[in-house]
């Protein structure tokens, strides 16, 4: 078993800015041969870390296939990922991972695919999406649902119309107060849920955004008769480890870090969106 | 290795247990009293050991007094023993440097910290202590997430138990399972009586060093006197937690009004975490030089008490003292079960003695037991 603070020097070879506060980067690991051996699971997440600053857990972007580089989009929202903010192409970073449980992308195989987000949960599930549009012949239809607060705060509009203008997906970005530019759907992504065609017993539903909206999305699934295990979550926590060590990421007996990211829905539902925990 | 032979080794003969460990390069830890507790620090010989200290312990209170009792071991425990010396408080885990290069381009340059631990005799583990390195042990020594550091030190440590023959105020190990009596992960195990010590080997290298020491066998009435101690000390105990699924009853209670209660008196301030022998999390440091070219990567020990602890995303989970108490009770008495198939105490007591309000684990978890509700609409409550 390798140390897993083990930690790869990588160079950002992109930066792109998503909106006022989300940025993405691609980087690349600077040893040549880490960076080939470098496998990771669509879900998985890494530590990022900022010298003299330190570290923070973050969903890969990309697509395993995509080998020139690993992709992280970042909120600016904390001391680190504000640091992260100020970095630009060429400058260094410290990698380690990947960590954690990926999306059941095995277990979907054959099956249709609903994916919900809810903000900055277009991330982790960017990964899983593109595996499935690469790898259409394996999968049913696909159905993509993110749900954003403002206009403003929609990003990956490139790739959204990539998506939507592939066979077999269905697109709904939907914004919760209105806008006059807004051409897109309207009100609560959860509310989509009730109106969606699906095969029930064929679907496989994964998401990832506010607990809240995991928690009522979850719900509107279930309500349509899908099963509880075919629904899953990728939580969010502050990981501080990433190996199920710090404590930081527990939600009662499980560690995000280790046992998640994603979780099927029955692991989780006892303490969802539970205050306190 | 664990033999059925009983060994007796003279009060006398104690000088020469140290001597021969100093022999075989080991740095030597033992219990002294210092600044009004008993400290586990390196000893170099027997007189810095607590003879004839008794410790009294209730609730948010701690107190030594001397006596003329010609034993070492009369005390029951301090605020820390073997805890800090396998999971460090504070533990560099990578260096970082950053160099110029040819192209003038910023690189760095991480490094590792390395894996060497001294080796180290730590004498007067008790039952807890061991229970609760065992508990550490399931953390830290997992197949799949490995924490080669404190694999290191454990794989170096050289453990001299000792059994309680006597219990504070403040101790329930009885009552979790776990004590007073030692029962595995030793290399030497002692039981103090009068003038000598009842001594078992646990492993061929205790057996190694007991050899040297050349001693006689203990009589069946120096074995019988070791037992009754012993024994006594489960018997002094007063304290206990329910005997019933704690994990079932804490999370169908956690609405319970108690939680409100305790969160009144609990100031939130991190002690019992910090003297728990099995609480774990920590989190990362960072600390860079002043001239902005290296930066060292730590982790520090942490409490689900602060309010950094449950920080995402630019908001706190635990937001209040209810919620930090409820998580620490559910999770070392409950969540615990899941994550490592065991209890996460051991009954050492120390969160009682060491709360400065006295706050009582048993004493909450008794409150809950009594008046149970059951709140079964758990799932119906959700993010205000």
């Amino acid at each position: 078993m390798e140390n897993p603070y083990q930690i790869y020097e990588a160079k950002i070879i992109e930066r792109i800015k998503e909106s006022d506060d989300i940025f993405t980067i691609k980087i690349l690991l600077t040893d040549p041969f880490v960076h080939h051996e470098y496998k990771f699971q669509p879900g998985q997440f890494n530590m990022l870390y900022l010298f003299g600053v330190g570290e923070i857990a973050i969903s890969i972007v990309s697509d395993p296939k995509e080998e020139q580089y690993i992709t992280h989009t970042i909120r600016v929202v904390g001391r680190v990922s504000r640091g992260f903010e100020k970095l630009k192409e060429g400058d260094r970073i410290g990698v380690r991972g990947p960590f954690g449980k990926g999306w059941p992308l095995k277990q979907a195989i054959g099956k249709d695919v609903l994916i919900i987000s809810g903000g900055l949960g277009c991330a982790p599930v960017t990964s899983a999406i593109n595996y499935i549009i690469e790898r259409q012949n394996l999968y049913g239809p696909l159905k993509i649902l993110q749900g954003i607060k403002r206009s403003s705060e929609f990003i990956y509009h490139e790739r959204y119309d990539r998506w939507e203008a592939a066979a077999n997906t269905e697109v709904i970005i939907s914004v919760d107060e209105t806008d006059v530019s807004w051409s897109k759907s309207i009100g609560l992504v959860t509310e989509h849920i009730k109106d969606l065609q699906l095969d029930v017993n064929k679907t496989i539903v994964m998401m990832c955004g506010p607990e809240i909206m995991m928690k009522i999305a979850a719900d509107h699934c279930i309500k349509k008769n899908i099963e509880e295990k075919n629904i899953y979550l990728s939580m969010e926590r502050n990981m501080h480890c990433g190996c199920g060590h710090c404590g930081h990421c527990q939600i009662g007996g499980v560690f995000v870090c280790k046992n998640g990211p994603v979780f099927s829905y029955p692991e989780i539902k006892e303490l969802l969106g539970r205050p306190g925990f | 290795m664990q033999n059925n032979i009983f060994y007796l080794l003279p009060h006398s003969k104690l000088p020469l247990l140290i001597s021969i460990l100093g022999t075989e390069k080991f740095e030597i830890i033992g219990p002294q009293s210092i600044d009004g507790s008993i400290v586990y620090e390196k000893i170099e010989n027997v007189d810095q050991l607590p003879w004839g200290i008794l410790d009294y312990q209730w609730p948010g209170i701690y107190r030594l007094e001397n006596t003329d009792i010609n034993k070492a071991f009369i005390f029951t425990n301090g605020p820390q023993a073997l805890k800090p010396y396998l999971f460090r408080a504070q533990e560099l885990l990578f260096e970082v440097e950053k160099k110029e290069n040819k192209n003038n381009k910023k690189k760095l340059n991480f490094i590792p910290a390395k894996e060497e631990a001294p080796k180290l005799a730590f004498i007067g583990a008790r039952a807890c202590d061991l229970a609760a390195m065992a508990i550490q042990d399931k953390i830290f020594l997992a197949d799949t997430h490995l924490d080669i550091y404190y694999r290191s030190r454990r794989e170096n440590l050289f453990i001299i138990a000792v059994n309680c023959i006597r219990s504070s105020a403040n101790c329930f190990c009885a009552s979790t399972g776990d004590g007073p009596k030692v029962t595995k992960l030793y290399d030497i195990l002692m039981t103090e009586i009068e003038e000598n010590f009842v001594v078992q080997v646990g492993t061929d290298n205790g057996k190694r060093i007991i050899d040297q020491l050349e001693l006689s066998h203990a009589l069946p009435e120096h074995i019988k006197e070791a037992d009754e101690y012993v024994e006594q000390a489960g018997l002094q105990q007063t304290k206990k937690l329910p005997d019933t699924n704690l994990r079932n009853l804490l999370f169908s209670n956690l609405n319970h009004p108690r939680w409100n209660d305790v969160a009144k008196r609990c100031l939130s301030c991190t002690n019992c975490t910090q003297v728990c022998p099995t609480c774990f999390c920590h989190s990362s440091l960072e600390q860079a030089i002043l001239d902005g070219t290296k930066s060292g990567h730590y982790r520090v020990w942490d409490s689900c008490f602060t309010c950094g602890h449950s920080y995402i995303h630019g908001r706190v989970i635990r937001d209040d003292t209810r919620k930090r108490y409820r998580q620490w009770l559910t999770h070392k008495l409950g969540s615990w079960y899941d994550q490592f198939g065991t209890s996460g105490c051991v009954g050492c007591g120390r969160c009682i003695t060491w709360c400065p309000v006295g706050i009582d684990i048993t004493e909450e978890t008794y409150a809950i037991y009594d008046n149970q509700n059951n709140d079964k609409e758990i799932i119906k409550e959700i993010i205000k």
